[in-house]
């Protein structure tokens, strides 16, 4: 084995100091070294986000075409303004009265964009797509100051809970909404459409990510400290993080089937499609 | 130089330097089958760089030694196959990017142990003995996870809080320290709670819970595949919640008196 130390390289000028090039670190001039496709994650999640909020956006404040019997669009459920189109059975509950002027979509879609935005998974996909805090792992992000969800406005994302209880009672009355989809178009029951099982795939989507969010799984039983003491809880603390694995598959695949559901109402209650009857 | 028939000779550029300076410096080198790259470093230092300097010890993924980021990305040395690179390509290794260097791939970690000693230890119960404790499994099974931790300091090197911005190391523990608190935190036998000491507020207001914007780095590069995020940090924000941001666990804890942690 060779004992002389080797002739070491000219070092390089001293990179910028700051971040990942911070004096008394490795002098390394490069933000990162990364060699894979880095930009491909964020820069899909930043699209898929971006192309679900034009659509919605579209959607909430059209304020038509939201209801084919027996269909209602998710973006319009429940609606509490007076101003929505009767539903029969429906989703019609007149909280706020005439002077509401604008979509009824606005009013309620607050609750599941607040239950989505505060979402942990969501926090990741945001931060990263549309932030760069960080844009990948080892890439530096370009933010000089950084103090995290300890100041106003995101240590705000601590009310997740609160919105996680909304959206339990949004997806109850989606379920109410799923069960009228088993209707005709002249509201006698026992019939089925291509919708309702766009519907039935909704709402099973809609309650397997809100059941598998991270608040629900500490309320359930992750805030204990003796799983022992207290078994049902630890069963569905279990349960719970068996769905909470999948949480960023059912973040995606619900966002795509909420969509997808006002977007079937939107073609049958504009007339470009007539709703194919099962039975 | 010769190699054996499953052998090739592959491109590497290393770092080398110190607090004065340094640069990559490009080397080709002999590989065979099996290898990994903590293999091709000592190599290097056997053929062609006697001085190169790097930390390593069990060569077993165990110790957590010889962290260092190869191809810009925080992993072990030892337990990075070279199959896993295409012979075309040149693997770039260097150290640590978010520790002070000390000499080529060898950091000053002393920052993880600082912080290591800031976390109130383990608080024994007052009313058990030595050999008189007793745990369920299903009490301990969410600490032994963290348990695993092998103390590579890659989850502390890649997160961006303190990798990227110097000036939060002073208050912020990252994410190796927050899983600590969240495991005594956990821990069924963890007495601090009624001796005073609230870990679920400290995490927060001394440990720099808030800084931690789940981004998830630490579970990604971590060698044991502990799921640091999803099973330590967002549970350890949920109990911060629970004692600083939630009106109704205040309330209900008033109400019902409970305080105590069940």
């Amino acid at each position: 084995m060779a004992t002389e130390a080797t002739e070491r390289p000219a070092p390089d000028s001293p990179p910028p100091a700051g971040g990942v090039t911070a004096p008394g670190r490795a002098a390394i001039r490069e933000r990162h070294l990364r060699t894979d496709r880095w930009w491909l994650a964020p820069a899909a999640t930043a699209a898929g986000l971006l192309a679900f909020v034009i659509y919605s956006t579209w959607r909430a404040f059209a304020n038509t075409d939201y209801y084919a019997a027996p269909y209602v669009s998710p973006f319009y459920s429940p609606c509490l303004a007076e101003n929505c189109e009767p539903m029969k059975g429906g989703p019609n509950f007149d909280l706020l009265g005439g002077w509401w002027g604008l979509s009824p979509a606005i009013i309620i879609l607050i609750f599941p964009l607040g239950f989505r935005l505060t979402c942990y998974y969501y926090r990741k996909a945001y931060y990263r797509g549309f932030w760069a805090s960080p844009p990948a792992c080892a890439v530096a992000e370009p933010h000089k100051k950084y103090s995290g969800e300890t100041r106003f406005p995101l240590v705000l994302q601590n009310i997740h809970r609160y919105f996680f209880y909304a959206a339990v009672l949004v997806a109850l009355i989606l379920t109410w909404d799923t069960v009228l989809a088993f209707r005709n178009s002249d509201y006698e029951w026992g019939h089925m459409g291509l919708g309702t099982l766009v519907f039935l795939a909704n709402i099973v989507l809609i309650w397997a990510y809100t059941l598998s969010c991270h608040s629900c799984r500490h309320i359930v039983g992750g805030r204990l400290k003796h799983f022992s003491k207290h078994p049902v809880r630890y069963k569905l603390w279990g349960w719970v993080g068996k769905l909470n694995e999948r949480h960023m598959f059912l973040a995606w695949a619900s966002l795509i089937s909420v969509a997808a559901a006002d977007f079937y109402v939107y073609l049958v209650a504009s007339g470009a499609f007539d709703d194919p009857t099962l039975f | 130089m010769t190699t054996a028939a499953t052998g090739y000779i592959a491109k590497f550029k290393v770092w080398r330097g110190d607090t004065e300076g340094g640069a990559l410096e490009d080397f080709e080198v002999e590989v065979n089958e099996g290898e990994v790259v903590l293999d091709i470093i000592h190599r290097l230092q056997a053929t062609q760089a006697p001085d190169l300097a790097v930390r390593w010890n069990c060569k077993a993924g165990k110790c957590g030694s010889c962290s260092a980021e190869i191809n810009g990305r925080p992993r072990l040395l030892c337990m990075t196959r070279m199959s896993v690179f295409t012979r075309e390509e040149t693997i770039t290794v260097t150290p640590l990017r978010a520790f002070p260097i000390v000499r080529d791939l060898v950091t000053n970690v002393g920052f993880n142990y600082q912080k290591a000693r800031e976390v109130p230890s383990f608080v024994p119960p007052q009313d058990l003995g030595p050999g008189e404790y007793r745990m369920m499994q299903e009490d301990v099974n969410r600490s032994q996870e963290f348990r695993k931790c092998i103390e590579c300091f890659l989850c502390q090197d890649t997160c961006h809080v303190v990798r990227d911005h110097e000036d939060n190391k002073e208050a912020f523990a990252g994410p190796r320290f927050l899983m600590r608190v969240a495991e005594l935190d956990m821990h069924p036998l963890d007495d601090a709670a009624e001796q005073g000491l609230d870990r679920k507020a400290t995490a927060q207001e001394e440990h720099g819970l808030g800084y931690c914007n789940i981004t998830k780095c630490c579970s990604e590069v971590c060698p044991e595949g502990i799921k640091i995020t999803d099973n330590a940090l967002i549970p350890l924000k949920e109990r911060a919640v629970d004692r600083k941001y939630d009106p109704l666990v205040w309330l209900g804890n008033k109400i019902m008196r409970r305080g105590q942690d069940t």
